[in-house]
């Protein structure tokens, strides 16, 4: 087999269509661990909450795969790879030959050791079973708790409170979604859900899990000393690189799978991408696991055409997040937490709290490198061009793009003439 | 492909693009009503975005990237790229109205739609006799419809 693919997430999407970029023949094996077609992971908030019904939740139709001439796997793990060999076993039982595998196994849930929970209701948020195995909960339960107050951790509670649970959410940090964005984004989102009605707790966590002498669960034991009654606990503290069968190979690993500018592992003909790859950042240059959609596709992308045998370099990952809480939209991109002390930095902050409208802009010398945008959120994609082009912001653009009004006549003109009126000579 | 491209040199801001763009995408097909009745009743949005700086003025939209940002990050399979034709096709129904895309186009080229969770891209018109209405409306010349 030409191309093989380890996974059936979004970084494989992006790799398909990759791959299928330049080579359009050879045939594609996609081996995937869950048994449904490839399906928009973070829609599962979605179909928690009710918004969307299972027939919203693909990718691409069906029959995208029969055009892409891709060949489907799923419901299938694989147990090994054998880089020299240049084969991957399954756990059906077959051996697969391939010229280029890619892996992109993702994320697993990373789990504490919390006392308690081993045993019935304790769930995890991050795949299609866990949405439905809460869907059925959610009608005969009454409280849950959610440990986790970061990306997952609000959306899982966001959907259950959506279904009729009464819901609270447990953060460690002294703030919610302290990763993603910074205090005041963090705080219009908090309190927009304390105004619907979830009940968030922050700078406090779970001791332990209470269970009866049947084990059924009874609550939670709170690091504060309080106990909270509730009927399962959904624990959502985030991912890890699910590296094991990439580690277990000899493939060279550190935070996730070690890649290089062309999505290249240490073993020959084996590629990574997505939230399992330790890849290239695009603003700091060094290679981090920044597990976020956007950087799976592209890193799928990249890696595809290259497994083709083309050349192409990956740019590098941008964090970016876009996600609304009850109507309230916010978007991050790029560095919005810079390091304190650091004078080659500068901010820029308007914040109105009557009308939950918030900017906070991120300069590193001349160049914006990150914003964060709440409720007002229309001009994104103009700031987005600043942090993602690196373009320096000149000195009279400056002032416009402080007040919320970045345009793209603000743009180095031969970059301008490049992007939107390429091939025309300018008359003198 | 053929791809509108607009030329900053020639344009004089005068807004006539996103006045036929919501003309050809309005239930009426009338400007008046499109602009009176349809944008404030609907929502009736103009996929071109005019930027002005002195006497300078361009109008944009969804430029059809050979790669697009937008699709890479659309959650939803909302938005995806027609290997036949090349265009980047919006698909309202399977939008969730999450705006990765709107963060995630650095051309500023996805809008939200005014009263829906859904988005406002252009479409170049699809299936309009004579290609796209902005184009055929420019008075100056400053919108070409070509391939290059």
């Amino acid at each position: 087999m030409k191309y093989v693919i380890i996974g059936n997430g979004i970084a494989s999407i992006g790799a398909i269509e990759g791959i299928r970029k330049v080579d359009t023949e050879n045939e594609i094996l996609i081996i995937g661990a869950e048994d449904a077609p490839a399906y928009g992971r973070p829609l599962i908030s979605y179909l928690l909450a009710g918004k969307i019904g299972p027939d919203r939740l693909a990718l691409r139709p069906q029959e995208f795969y029969e055009k892409s001439n891709v060949s489907l796997m799923l419901g299938t793990k694989v147990t090994g790879i054998d880089p020299k060999a240049k084969t991957v076993t399954t756990d059906k039982g077959d051996t697969v030959e391939f010229e280029n595998l890619l892996v992109a196994t993702g994320g697993i849930p990373f789990t504490p050791p919390i006392p308690g929970s081993d045993g019935a209701d304790v769930y995890n948020f991050t795949n299609l079973a866990h949405a439905q195995t809460l869907i059925s909960k959610a009608k005969e339960i009454k409280r849950a708790v959610v440990i986790g107050g970061g990306l997952i951790g609000l959306k899982a509670g966001e959907s259950l409170f959506d279904r009729g649970v009464d819901v609270t959410i447990l953060e460690l940090s002294p703030r919610i979604l302290s990763l993603a964005f910074d205090e005041n984004a963090a705080s219009l989102a908090g309190s927009r859900l304390a105004e619907v009605g979830l009940n968030v707790r922050c700078g406090v966590s779970a001791k332990e899990i209470q269970r009866d002498a049947e084990g059924n669960l009874k609550g939670v034991h709170l690091t504060d000393g309080d106990f909270l009654q509730c009927d399962v606990v959904v624990i959502a503290i985030g991912v890890v690189p699910n590296y094991n069968l990439a580690k277990e190979a000899g493939i060279e690993v550190d935070r996730g799978i070690k890649v290089d500018d062309h999505m290249r592992t240490s073993a020959e003909g084996i590629f990574a991408a997505g939230d399992v790859a330790q890849a290239k950042d695009l603003l700091f240059g060094d290679d981090r696991v920044i597990p976020i959609w956007t950087n799976a596709y592209n890193q799928g992308f990249c890696a595809g055409k290259n497994m083709t045998g083309t050349d192409v370099p990956f740019t590098g990952s941008l964090s970016m997040n876009s996600i609304s809480f009850y109507g309230l939209p916010t978007i991050s991109v790029g560095t919005v937490n810079p390091p304190e002390n650091d004078d080659a930095y500068d901010m820029a902050v308007a914040l109105d709290e009557k009308k939950k409208s918030y900017r906070k802009l991120v300069f590193h010398n001349d160049r914006l490198v990150g914003y964060v945008l709440v409720g007002d959120i229309d001009m994104a994609g103009m700031y987005t061009a600043f942090v993602k082009f690196q373009m320096t912001v000149p000195e009279d653009a400056k002032k416009q793009i402080l007040a919320g009004e970045p345009d793209v006549l603000m743009w180095p003109d031969d970059f301008f003439k490049e992007t939107w009126n390429p091939g025309v000579v300018e008359p003198d | 492909m053929k791809r509108v491209y607009p030329d900053k040199e020639y344009c004089i801001g005068c807004h006539l693009c996103e006045v036929a763009c919501i003309t050809a995408h309005s239930k009426s097909k009338d400007p008046i009503i499109a602009f009176r009745e349809e944008r404030g009743k609907d929502g009736l949005t103009a996929c071109k975005k005019v930027f002005e700086k002195g006497d300078i003025c361009v109008a944009i939209s969804c430029r059809h990237c050979d790669e697009p940002s937008c699709v890479a990050a659309c959650i939803s399979g909302g938005l995806h790229k027609d290997p036949e034709t090349g265009r980047t096709v919006y698909d309202r129904d399977k939008c969730v109205g999450c705006w990765s895309c709107l963060m995630a186009c650095p051309y500023g080229a996805i809008k939200r739609h005014p009263t829906e969770n859904k988005i406002v891209k252009c479409d170049l018109c699809e299936g309009r006799e004579g290609g796209p209405a902005c184009v055929a409306a420019c008075p100056n010349g400053a919108l070409k419809f070509e391939e290059r």
